[in-house]
């Protein structure tokens, strides 16, 4: 770890400027547990961190239309615990609980989650090429280690998968980030969140340099009570996704009125699978139309040797979730 | 250019004593706790939070102290191992690991303990988890659920069947 030095502001106003100073290379720090780590492994290494964690954004509010504004500083194991969370959103309650462990989850936060890096391993190594750490090194990944790297929207650059639970939930749920900077406040539309690399894989998301993410919001949505959430990886529990999904769905008899599904540990981003929705809104709740909907999510993936087995591992995973939710073996 | 390496004072709040540190802002609290505290209680595995050995309650809430820097815990109440009991006072988990021998070597023991005082914690405020069935009623812990609330820490010896044992008998 390189020496650094560390601030604490009191406000946000403070937070902001010293960000904003630009002097040296600075970092914020929240929960830390991606961070810290990334700081040991020195493929961080900020001169300066500014504590953003006693800035007063703890809180989780209703909002007027009944959503939630969730505190960027909120810990991802009381946003899970939150009764409001539990009743209104099943599937962001469980993305966050598939999440890291118990320990971890006491430390984590909504904003940090949402800034974490990915966990490739060349990425993670600092003495291997990585075009996301050191732009124009080359990427390894594509013909290395790449079983748990990503297969849709990921570029001849980087084939990084956005590693979380949180953001796959919050994507299926529209949610906005909500920010500050020096120049103002402004938001993001989650789904707009994360960048897909192409040839400039080095940013991971659209916040804009000097912002402090200050709340994300989850705008209602009454079918969301009929949600959940499910995540694949090689051990059962503490493990990063091979793929998850996040899915809600709003049946009328035996038709899909409406639907929002997610993937997790597939893209650079989490995945809004736009395709298969549109695919079915309107049609029958059977397995074979959700089936033909997740495959057509996928037609456009470009696995790796390696990871080719992402594309029926995410198929089954809809197909099975849509058919846990629609209580049916249709 | 780098800043040179200084040190600053750090007060941290350690079972109950405060302490007046003078610390590299780099420094962990594991460390702190180790080479400046001298609370080796608190074990360095995997230094990554991947392990759970370094676990210690920080606010009361288990967290890992490889992944905390020592600065950011300032203002913060800090309980080790040292801090939940001893031999002449065990802390129930303490007690029950050593009468359903959940342990072999007991390199993970002082973080087993600290997590599993931190899980029961949170299972008695109604957390659920992620194999909790109705989230909204978390229920009695069973041996999944312990077993899932506990996977942030590792045991290489495997003593993972009398460690749910002791969790258990804990709880009932």
């Amino acid at each position: 770890m390189k020496p650094l030095t560390y601030e604490r502001p009191a406000t946000l106003d403070e937070a902001v400027s010293l960000l904003g100073r630009g002097e040296v290379p600075t970092s914020l720090l929240a929960g830390g547990t991606n961070l810290v780590d990334l700081l040991k492994l020195d493929v961080e290494s900020p001169q300066l961190l500014v504590d953003v964690n006693h800035l007063g954004l703890d809180r989780i509010d209703d909002t007027p239309n009944g959503g939630l504004m969730i505190g960027a500083t909120v810990r991802n194991s009381d946003l899970a615990a939150d009764p409001r969370v539990r009743e209104r959103y099943p599937l962001l309650a469980r993305a966050l609980l598939s999440a890291a462990s118990g320990q971890i989850r006491n430390m984590a936060t909504t904003a940090g989650n949402l800034m974490q890096r990915t966990r490739c391993v060349y990425f993670m190594d600092a003495t291997k090429p990585c075009n996301k750490r050191e732009p124009g090194s080359g990427c390894p990944a594509v013909e290395g280690a790449s079983r748990e790297l990503g297969l849709l929207g990921t570029s001849d650059s980087c084939i990084a998968t956005h590693p979380g639970d949180m953001a796959v939930a919050l994507v299926a749920l529209d949610a906005v980030v909500h920010f500050v900077a020096a120049d103002g406040a402004g938001t993001i539309p989650i789904g707009d969140f994360h960048r897909l690399p192409g040839d400039d894989p080095s940013l991971d998301t659209t916040l804009p340099a000097g912002a402090i993410i200050t709340a994300v919001e989850v705008p209602p949505l009454a079918f969301a009570s009929t949600s959940t959430y499910r995540k694949a990886r090689d051990r059962r529990s503490y493990a990063f996704a091979l793929a998850s999904v996040a899915a809600a769905i709003d049946v009328d008899g035996d038709t899909v009125r409406d639907i929002r599904i997610a993937l997790g540990g597939v893209s650079p981003r989490p995945w809004r699978a736009h395709a298969a929705e549109e695919l079915l809104r309107g049609a029958p709740a059977t397995a074979d139309s959700f089936r033909a909907a997740a495959e057509a999510e996928l037609a456009a993936a470009t696995p790796t040797g390696e990871n080719a087995l992402k594309v029926d591992l995410v198929v089954r995973l809809v197909t099975g979730v849509l058919l846990e939710l629609t209580g049916s073996e249709r | 250019m780098t800043p040179p390496v200084t040190t600053q004072r750090v007060d941290l709040e350690v079972n109950g004593v405060q302490h007046a540190c003078d610390l590299d802002p780099r420094t962990t609290l594991l460390d702190a706790l180790r080479e400046h505290l001298d609370l080796t209680g608190s074990k360095k595995g995997c230094d990554h939070g991947q392990c759970g050995a370094c676990t210690v309650l920080v606010d009361g809430r288990r967290t890992n102290s490889c992944l905390l820097l020592a600065v950011a815990a300032e203002g913060s109440t800090v309980t080790t191992i040292e801090g939940l009991g001893g031999p002449d006072l065990p802390h129930p988990v303490q007690e029950a690991f050593l009468e359903h021998d959940a342990y072999q070597c007991g390199y993970c023991t002082p973080g087993q303990i600290c997590s599993a005082v931190g899980m029961l914690d949170e299972a008695a405020q109604g957390w659920p988890s992620v194999v909790t069935d109705d989230l909204t009623d978390a229920g009695e812990l069973g041996t999944d659920e312990i077993r899932e609330r506990m996977s942030g820490n590792i045991c290489r010896c495997g003593a993972y069947v009398n460690i749910v044992t002791a969790i258990a008998a804990v709880d009932a």
